[in-house]
């Protein structure tokens, strides 16, 4: 990285990111806002740091919610995507279900959940694995459905099996859709865990928050969405970084060779 | 061939007979649409036959006929792989290679990186399809149809995205492969200077449904030279051909 490009990359973020914290701060300490409506950035430092014992307990059981939800959802949108992208006909049959699932809001399927496995972290990993499943299905099936189909002719007429060109050609053709979707399906597993938190848990940042709502602990509440923001963006990062590692191919002239 | 179903089907080709010698050079010539791509899926055996039969080699073509190599217009490399995978890539699907690959996978990069080393490709092997020219990308896509020493090499408009400079380069190099290797071959196209230059016979096909007007044999002794597209006999053929094809001037 030249000195240019590392002005881009890192430069630009950060004084972004400086720029609206002092933003914030300046209007918290001109308008006079009270602690309990917005906590300036100063006082949200000073709760994460007060309350770092409980912060750094509930924000790991969050991180291993989303994580355990988000590796399920993996392992079985892969699979549903290779089955849907497979065959016209399971594409068919499978497609309309999926996206009516899709479409149910999951925070109300939290409350069947804490139902069938009672308070605690599975309704957190299944949440977190229901919103988060989607987006891999239809990106590994869309990435599949792309093959060229000249060049399944040339494998046709070597006698190759459906199998074969599945193998060969369609599921790597696919893997830049899959680790694409992976991003998305991280933040969206992580949104999933936390608000079945909220709704009824008795462990996680999302918890956490609630009881400090309660409480009118405004700062706390601050601190939380902090914590997960920070969070989102490492998992984002490291499935970025993921991504790029597998499909670099896929990522040509931007700087992969 | 006929394509859709009941009254909205669409007769791409309609009694064609072609007979092939062994090792012969012939193109297949016509205007947009004749069937000339069909007639290609034909005899490769991915699509069968509506009515009548096909044979090759005196067999009726039911299935695949794994001893075809195929490229087309686009080059159709996969992007993860570098030119000598690619090329490699028909032996992982194709017995008995497909047995011994995993025990000889050097010898037989090394066999696709000779292959590629052929046709002007030395210094390439290594590369990804991206870091390729548009004639380059051709090269690795013919050398992936040949890998396997098929029997009929089919190529469908294979320099028709190609520059001009770039594909009378690319006619010579399949000049070249063919007569070093003996491989009967069927050439689809539109150009006609390429067919008559490549073929030893020429089928010129009509309109939908497609049928073979003409079957004619360039007479121009082989190995023929670049400088032969510029001589009187050689542009006669080709506007007997164009003549044949018609359509508004």
């Amino acid at each position: 990285m030249d000195r240019r490009e590392l002005a881009i990359k890192v430069g630009a973020p950060t004084a972004f990111t400086l720029g609206l914290l002092i933003i914030w701060q300046f209007a918290c300490w001109a308008f006079k806002i009270p602690l309990t409506i917005l906590p300036a950035p100063t006082d949200i430092a000073v709760a994460l740091w007060q309350y770092r014992a409980p912060i750094i307990d509930n924000s790991f059981v969050t991180l291993w919610t989303t994580l355990a939800g988000f590796l399920i959802a993996t392992v079985f949108g892969l699979a549903l995507g290779i089955a849907v992208g497979w065959h016209r006909a399971i594409y068919a049959g499978i497609y309309p279900v999926l996206i009516g699932f899709n479409s149910v809001p999951k925070v109300a399927v939290v409350p069947v959940l804490i139902l069938w496995f009672g308070l605690g972290e599975i309704p957190a990993i299944l949440t977190a694995f229901l919103i988060s499943f989607f987006p891999i299905v239809v990106n590994v099936a869309t990435g599949l459905a792309t093959t060229e189909p000249e060049l399944e002719d040339v494998l046709r007429a070597l006698g190759a099996s459906k199998f074969d060109i599945m193998r060969k050609v369609g599921i790597p053709r696919s893997f830049p859709y899959f680790f694409g979707s992976l991003k998305v399906a991280i933040t969206l597993a992580f949104v999933g865990a936390v608000v079945s938190e909220t709704v009824g848990s008795n462990k996680g940042i999302g918890k956490l928050m609630l009881d400090a709502q309660a409480s009118f602990q405004v700062p706390i509440v601050f601190a939380g969405l902090v914590v997960l923001a920070v969070l989102g963006i490492v998992l984002y990062a490291i499935t970025a970084a993921i991504e790029k590692r597998f499909t670099g191919w896929a990522f040509r002239g931007q700087g992969a060779h | 061939m006929v394509y859709g179903r009941a009254e909205h089907a669409v007769k791409a080709i309609e009694d064609v007979s072609i007979s092939v010698a062994e090792g012969e050079f012939f193109a297949v010539v016509g205007p947009s649409g004749c069937g000339k791509s069909s007639l290609m899926k034909l005899i490769s055996g991915l699509h069968p036959t509506a009515t009548g039969v096909l044979t090759v080699e005196g067999r009726p073509v039911t299935a695949p006929l794994k001893s075809v190599g195929m490229a087309f217009q686009n080059a159709n490399l996969l992007p993860w792989r570098t030119a000598a995978q690619n090329v490699l890539l028909p032996l992982e699907i194709v017995q008995p290679h497909r047995r011994r690959l995993r025990t000889e996978r050097g010898a037989y990069l090394e066999r696709s990186r000779k292959l590629l080393e052929s046709v002007g490709l030395a210094g390439f092997t290594e590369k990804f399809p991206w870091q390729l020219s548009g004639g380059m990308q051709q090269r690795t896509s013919i050398c992936r149809a040949l890998i396997h020493e098929p029997e009929i090499l089919m190529l469908d408009e294979p320099f028709g995205a190609l520059d001009a400079f770039t594909r009378e380069e690319l006619w010579c190099t399949l000049r070249d492969i063919q007569a070093e290797r003996k491989v009967t071959v069927m050439l689809v196209t539109h150009d006609l200077r390429e067919a008559v230059f490549l073929a030893d016979t020429v089928y010129v096909m009509s309109n939908r449904p497609g049928r073979i007007l003409k079957r004619c044999e360039v007479p121009i002794a082989r190995p023929r030279d670049l400088d032969v597209t510029y001589t009187q006999e050689f542009q006669d053929i080709v506007h007997e051909l164009r003549a044949l094809i018609g359509g508004r001037h």
